[in-house]
C-alpha cells in the first residue's frame, strides 16, 4: 500500500506540530523552573522537541511539493491547518502538569519514533530514528520527576495526582486513527500505557478513571488555547513579510 | 606543595585552591564576586527569555533557547565555585532574593523587539568577554576554571548577536530601523557594565593586590570600545555617541562621557526592570518550593540503602 502525499504530508504534519506545539510550550519555562538544573533540563528537551519538529516539517514540506520551508509551516499556518494534539497545546505553566504531560508524550513518541525508525519511509526512519535517543531522555526525566513528586510530600502527592487526572483526557487522542498513519495509532495503546502506567503506580499514584476528550487536533479542530500559542509565536514573522531572519 | 603561604602563592602567580589558607577579606571579596555574578547570570536569562516564545525563524529559536540554556548553565558554574569557598547555593539566592547581593545592572534595561537579542550578544556579551577573559587567570583556582568555560561560550554568543544585527542591518528598512534602534540603547549601558571611572572605584586597589582583578575598569571599557567600533562598521550601523573617533596619539578610540549617575540609579534599583526582574525571579523561586521539598523529600525517604544493595 503506497500512501497518497497529501495523506502522508498531513500525517508528518501532525508529528511535527505535536513536537513544535510541545517545544513552545517547554521554552516557558527557561528562566522559571524550581530550580536550575530543570531550567537546563527543560530547555533540553524543548531543544530536543524543537529540533524534531524543524526536520519533521522540512520533510512535510517536501512531501506537499509546494516549496514550503520549515518556516511558512510553522509561522504562516493558523489554528485550523494545525495537526497537533490537543495534550500538547493546553496551557502547561503547572510544573506538575508539564511532568504528566511529558511523561505520557514523551512515551508515546518514544514507541512511535521507534516503530518509525523501521518504517518504509525512509526520510521518517532516518528522523525517527535519531529521536529514539532523545525522548528516552524525556520519558527518564518525566519518570524520575514522577516518582519523587509522586512519592515526595503530601502536597505533591497531591498536585501530580491532580496533573495526572487533568491529562488524562487527552491520552486517548494520541491511539485514534490517523489519516496516512504509517504506524498505526492504535497498535501503539497497549504499551504506551503499560509503561506510563507502571510509573504511576510506582509513584505511589493512581491511574484516573475519566472519559477521553472529544479531540481532533489531527483534523485541524482545537481548543481555544492553540490560537494564542499561534498569535504569541507567530506575530514577528508575519509583521514583516516576506523578511530573511 | 605544604607551607605554602598565601602571599608567597599570590607573588608567584600561583593559584589558590580551596584548602588553601587564605585571608577573610580575600574570601569575602571573591564570595561577593562569584556570587554577584552568578546572580547576573540566572537574571539574565529573563530579558533574552522574553523573546524564545516569539523568536521570528525556528532557527532563531533553537539558538536562542540554547543561549538561554548556557546562562543557566553558567550560573551552575558559578555557584559551584562560590561553594569551594564554604557557602552555599540556597543562602547565595537568598541573599539575591533579599537584595542583599547584586546582580549585573545590564540586565534591568528591556528588551523591547527582537533586535535586543541581538544588541545584547554583541554588547552585553561582548562586554562580558572583555571582563570575564582576564578573570581566566583570576587567583583563586576554581573561579579561574569556572570562567575559562564560560568565556568559550560567550564568544559564540557575541558572534550569534553579531550575526542576528547584520542579518539585521542588511535586512528590509524595518528591521534595518530595528536594530539601529536596538544598537541606540543598549550602548551606553553596555559601556556601564565596567563599573565606575578608576576614581570612583573603592575595592579596585585590594582586588588587584589579591590577583582578583587584573585591569581597571577604564582599561576593559577602552579594550571594549577599541574592539567593539570596527564592529559597527562591519554592521553598517552607528554607534551613539558622535565623540568617538580614532586618537593615533593614544593608539585608542576616544568616546564621550558615560552618564554614571544612571549606572547609580539603576544600581539603586531605579532602572526600568529592576523590579520586573526581582518579581520574576521570586516568583519562579516561591513556585518551585513545593518541587524542591517534594525532591528533597524523596531523597530522605530514598536515603537508607537497602541491605546489601549496590
Ligand atoms: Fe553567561
Ligand atoms: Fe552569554
Amino acid at each position: 500500500m503506497t500512501t497518497p502525499p497529501s495523506t502522508l504530508f498531513d500525517y508528518v504534519l501532525g508529528l511535527a506540530d505535536d513536537a513544535l506545539v510541545s517545544a513552545q510550550r517547554m521554552g516557558w519555562w527557561i528562566s522559571r523552573a524550581p530550580e536550575l538544573e530543570e531550567d537546563v533540563a527543560l530547555a533540553n528537551i524543548g531543544l530536543d522537541q524543537l529540533g524534531q519538529a524543524r526536520a519533521l516539517l522540512t520533510y512535510a514540506g517536501a512531501v506537499e511539493g509546494a516549496g514550503r520551508t520549515e518556516d511558512d509551516l510553522a509561522y504562516l499556518r493558523d489554528d485550523r491547518e494545525f495537526r497537533n494534539v490537543w495534550l500538547v497545546e493546553r496551557p502547561q505553566a503547572d510544573f506538575a502538569v508539564t511532568i504528566a504531560r511529558l511523561l505520557v508524550l514523551a512515551t508515546w513518541q518514544s514507541e512511535l519514533y521507534v516503530a518509525l525508525a523501521s518504517a518504509s519511509d525512509p526520510t521518517l526512519a532516518g528522523v525517527a530514528g535519531k529521536a529514539v535517543k532523545e525522548v528516552a531522555y524525556h520519558v527518564d526525566h518525566a519518570r524520575l520527576w514522577t516518582l519523587r513528586l509522586g512519592d515526595g510530600t503530601e502536597v505533591s502527592h497531591l498536585r501530580m495526582q491532580q496533573a495526572l487526572d487533568a491529562e488524562w483526557p487527552y491520552v486517548e487522542e494520541l491511539f485514534a486513527p490517523t489519516a496516512g498513519a504509517l504506524v498505526d495509532p492504535g497498535a501503539l495503546r497497549e504499551g504506551v500505557l503499560g509503561r506510563v502506567e507502571e510509573v504511576v503506580v510506582a509513584a505511589t499514584l493512581s491511574v484516573p478513571q475519566v472519559a477521553p476528550a472529544i479531540g481532533g487536533g489531527r483534523r485541524g479542530l482545537h481548543t481555544e488555547h492553540l490560537g494564542h500559542l499561534l498569535a504569541e509565536m507567530q506575530h514577528l514573522h508575519r509583521s514583516h513579510p516576506g523578511a530573511v531572519w | 606543595m605544604p607551607n605554602v603561604s598565601f602571599d608567597d602563592l599570590l607573588a608567584d602567580d600561583g593559584r589558590v585552591e580551596p584548602r588553601d589558607p587564605m585571608p577573610d577579606g580575600y574570601r569575602r571579596t571573591l564570595v561577593r564576586q562569584i556570587a554577584q555574578h552568578a546572580h547576573s547570570e540566572i537574571i539574565g536569562m529573563q530579558p533574552e527569555g522574553n523573546w524564545i516564545s516569539r523568536a521570528p525563524s525556528l532557527r532563531r529559536k533553537a539558538i536562542l533557547m540554547a543561549k538561554v540554556q548556557d546562562e543557566a548553565g553558567h550560573g551552575l558554574y558559578l555557584y559551584a565555585a562560590a561553594e569551594t569557598l564554604g557557602v552555599d547555593r540556597a543562602d547565595l539566592l537568598d541573599q539575591l532574593h533579599t537584595g542583599r547581593q547584586k546582580y549585573s545592572s545590564i540586565f534591568n534595561y528591556p528588551t523591547l523587539t527582537w533586535a535586543d537579542v541581538g544588541a545584547i550578544g554583541w554588547l552585553v556579551d561582548g562586554a562580558a568577554i572583555v571582563n570575564q577573559v582576564p578573570l581566566c587567570r583570576c587567583s583563586y583556582g576554581p573561579y579561574a576554571r569556572a570562567m575559562v568555560r564560560i568565556c568559550k561560550e560567550e564568544s559564540f554568543h557575541q558572534r550569534q548577536g553579531f550575526e542576528i544585527l547584520h542579518t539585521l542591518s542588511h535586512g528590509t528598512p524595518g528591521q534595518r530601523a530595528m536594530a539601529q534602534d536596538a544598537v541606540d540603547r543598549y550602548w551606553w549601558p553596555a559601556l556601564m557594565m565596567f563599573g565606575p571611572p578608576d576614581d570612583d572605584s573603592p575595592h579596585s586597589a585590594q582586588s588587584m593586590a589579591w590577583g582578583i582583578k587584573r585591569f581597571s575598569n577604564d582599561d576593559l571599557r577602552q579594550r571594549f570600545v577599541d574592539m567593539t567600533v570596527p564592529q559597527a562598521e562591519a554592521l553598517d550601523l552607528t554607534l551613539p555617541d558622535p565623540e568617538i573617533r580614532w586618537n593615533d596619539e593614544r593608539g585608542h578610540y576616544d568616546f564621550g562621557e558615560v552618564d554614571f549617575g544612571e549606572l547609580t540609579e539603576v544600581i539603586k534599583g531605579n532602572g526600568p526592570c529592576n523590579r520586573e526582574r526581582m518579581a520574576h525571579r521570586l516568583r519562579a523561586h516561591e513556585d518551585g518550593a513545593w518541587v524542591r521539598e517534594a525532591a528533597a523529600a524523596y531523597a530522605a525517604k530514598h536515603a537508607v540503602p537497602e541491605e546489601g544493595a549496590a
